[in-house]
């Protein structure tokens, strides 16, 4: 797994309680920052209608989708309830000095 | 002028529906202004307190108001006592049912499932059916045959819309939906918008929403008064009409078939009674635009794009003024519609996207 460590962003890129779009290899990522200044990475796209979440709300650890609002546990992935009914995928995320880096597996 | 207009299809089932997808016309990225995210996520700030004032107001207005209506039954001095009451069940539930289903009323979510399930009762939208049906509403605003909820199609039923201006043919329409849920069918219709494993949820609130009615009409029975189906029930009829006064203005006369909400959607202002009403929904385009921004925002960020936006109709009696006219055109071109300029300011629409929106007249 730690072969496949790829840098993100310096930690301040990320407001607390914030997300951030991050792009690699066709593949789209949203990385969070929780209010207790850990961070998480998810799939970057909702689950419902393939929207980008990092246009989205994060209130504690919930992160909102901005077409319909349909709300995510950005730490476990878990849909927590209409219009989102499928899991977002998580991804193991490091903080190596200031950079922050995600597993993309 | 186009003489030869193209005839509808609004099934969801059917050929226009079936085009959409196939064009990309359905679920496609509908045009956004630019926001610095600092300022965005200002806007998106959840808060308990002004949903807990306005509703507040709004549930202890019906007390007062039903309560008094209710002691003075059977004089013409209960009269503005209904109307009020009416207005507050039959139309501000509406604006309540819309906010809390986005779930940006309060910040507190308990809250904003308590108040949905109760304005639903009032308005009489099934909860689950009618959740997916505005995530539809959002996915494909006014798009033929993908949007479900189209309050004026074209040809305009004018006759339709003037009756549910009494909530007659709607409140008609949900009394049969809410018996065919509560005996356990949900339609092909249904079916396309609303996720089987949520279907029991509507059949269990469809069977919640019988019992309660059935109570209500044994209780008017044994006062031998219809007093309690003015308290519920009835108020979705003679309370109806300031949100169809102010849904109309949402996209009537507007183009369809766009994936800008600048052309098909309208911002009126209005009075702070019908603000309060209709719960800022007034600024539609920024609605349509920005979801995920509550109701008590919505003034700032009309303010904070309105550059990038056509102008809004002054008042709800200039929205009229320019609406019915096209209703009227419509009956005889349906393809007609409103045209939306945008100020100097704004970014112009996309040509390759628009051609009909931009061309036609
Ligand atoms: S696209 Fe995310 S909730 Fe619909």
């Amino acid at each position: 797994m730690s072969d496949s460590w790829i840098a993100v962003c310096s930690r301040d890129e990320i407001d607390e309680e914030d997300v951030m779009r991050f792009d690699h290899e066709g593949r789209t990522f949203a990385i969070y920052r929780s209010p207790d200044d850990a961070f998480f990475a998810t799939d970057g796209l909702c689950t419902h209608e393939k929207i980008h979440l990092a246009d989205g709300l994060v209130m504690d650890e919930v992160i909102e989708c901005p077409k319909h609002n349909g709300r995510f546990n950005y730490k476990t992935g878990k849909a927590l309830g209409a219009p989102v009914c499928v899991n977002l995928q998580t991804y193991p995320v490091k903080l190596d000095g200031d950079t922050v880096y995600i597993a993309i597996g | 002028m186009t003489t030869s207009a193209t005839k509808r299809d609004y099934s969801l089932i059917g050929r226009d529906a079936q085009r959409a997808v196939e064009t990309g016309l359905s679920a496609a990225e509908w045009y956004h202004t630019d926001i610095p995210r600092k300022e965005m996520k200002e806007l998106m700030k959840r808060e308990d307190g002004p949903a807990i004032r306005d509703t507040a107001l709004w549930l202890g207005g019906m007390v007062v108001t039903g309560g008094l209506g209710a002691a003075l039954w059977g004089s013409w001095w209960c009269v503005p006592f209904f109307l009020v009451y009416g207005v507050l069940y039959g139309s501000a539930s509406d604006s309540r049912w819309h906010e809390c289903g986005h779930g940006t009323a309060f910040k507190t979510r308990w809250m904003n499932d308590v108040v949905y399930q109760i304005a639903c009762f009032m308005i009489m939208r099934n909860p689950i059916t009618w959740r997916w049906s505005h995530t539809r509403h959002h996915t494909d605003t006014v798009i033929v045959g993908r949007d479900p909820e189209i309050a004026v199609m074209r040809p305009p039923d004018l006759f339709r819309l003037i009756l549910n201006v009494f909530g007659i043919l709607d409140a008609g329409y949900a009394m049969v939906d809410m018996l065919r849920n509560a005996a356990g069918i949900i339609s092909r219709e249904e079916k396309t918008f609303v996720p089987a494993e949520e279907q029991p949820k509507a059949i269990r609130v469809a069977r919640i929403w019988l019992a309660l009615y059935a109570a209500t009409i044994v209780a008017a029975f044994a006062m031998g008064s219809i007093l309690p189906l003015m308290l519920i029930g009835l108020p979705r009829l003679y309370g109806a009409w300031h949100h169809v006064m102010t849904g109309l203005l949402q996209h009537g006369g507007l183009a369809d078939n766009v994936i800008d909400h600048r052309l098909n959607s309208r911002t009126v202002y209005m009075n702070p009674f019908s603000r309060f009403v209709y719960w800022n929904m007034n600024y539609h385009v920024e609605h349509h635009m920005f979801p995920m921004v509550p109701y008590h925002a919505l003034p700032r960020l009309h303010a904070m794009i309105k550059h990038d936006l056509p102008a809004p109709c002054p008042s709800i009696l200039a929205g009229y003024r320019e609406m019915i006219p096209a209703f009227l055109r419509q009956l005889k071109n349906e393809d007609y519609f409103l045209k939306r300029s945008l100020p100097p300011t704004a970014k112009p629409y996309r040509e390759d996207f628009e051609p009909q929106a931009l061309a036609a007249e």
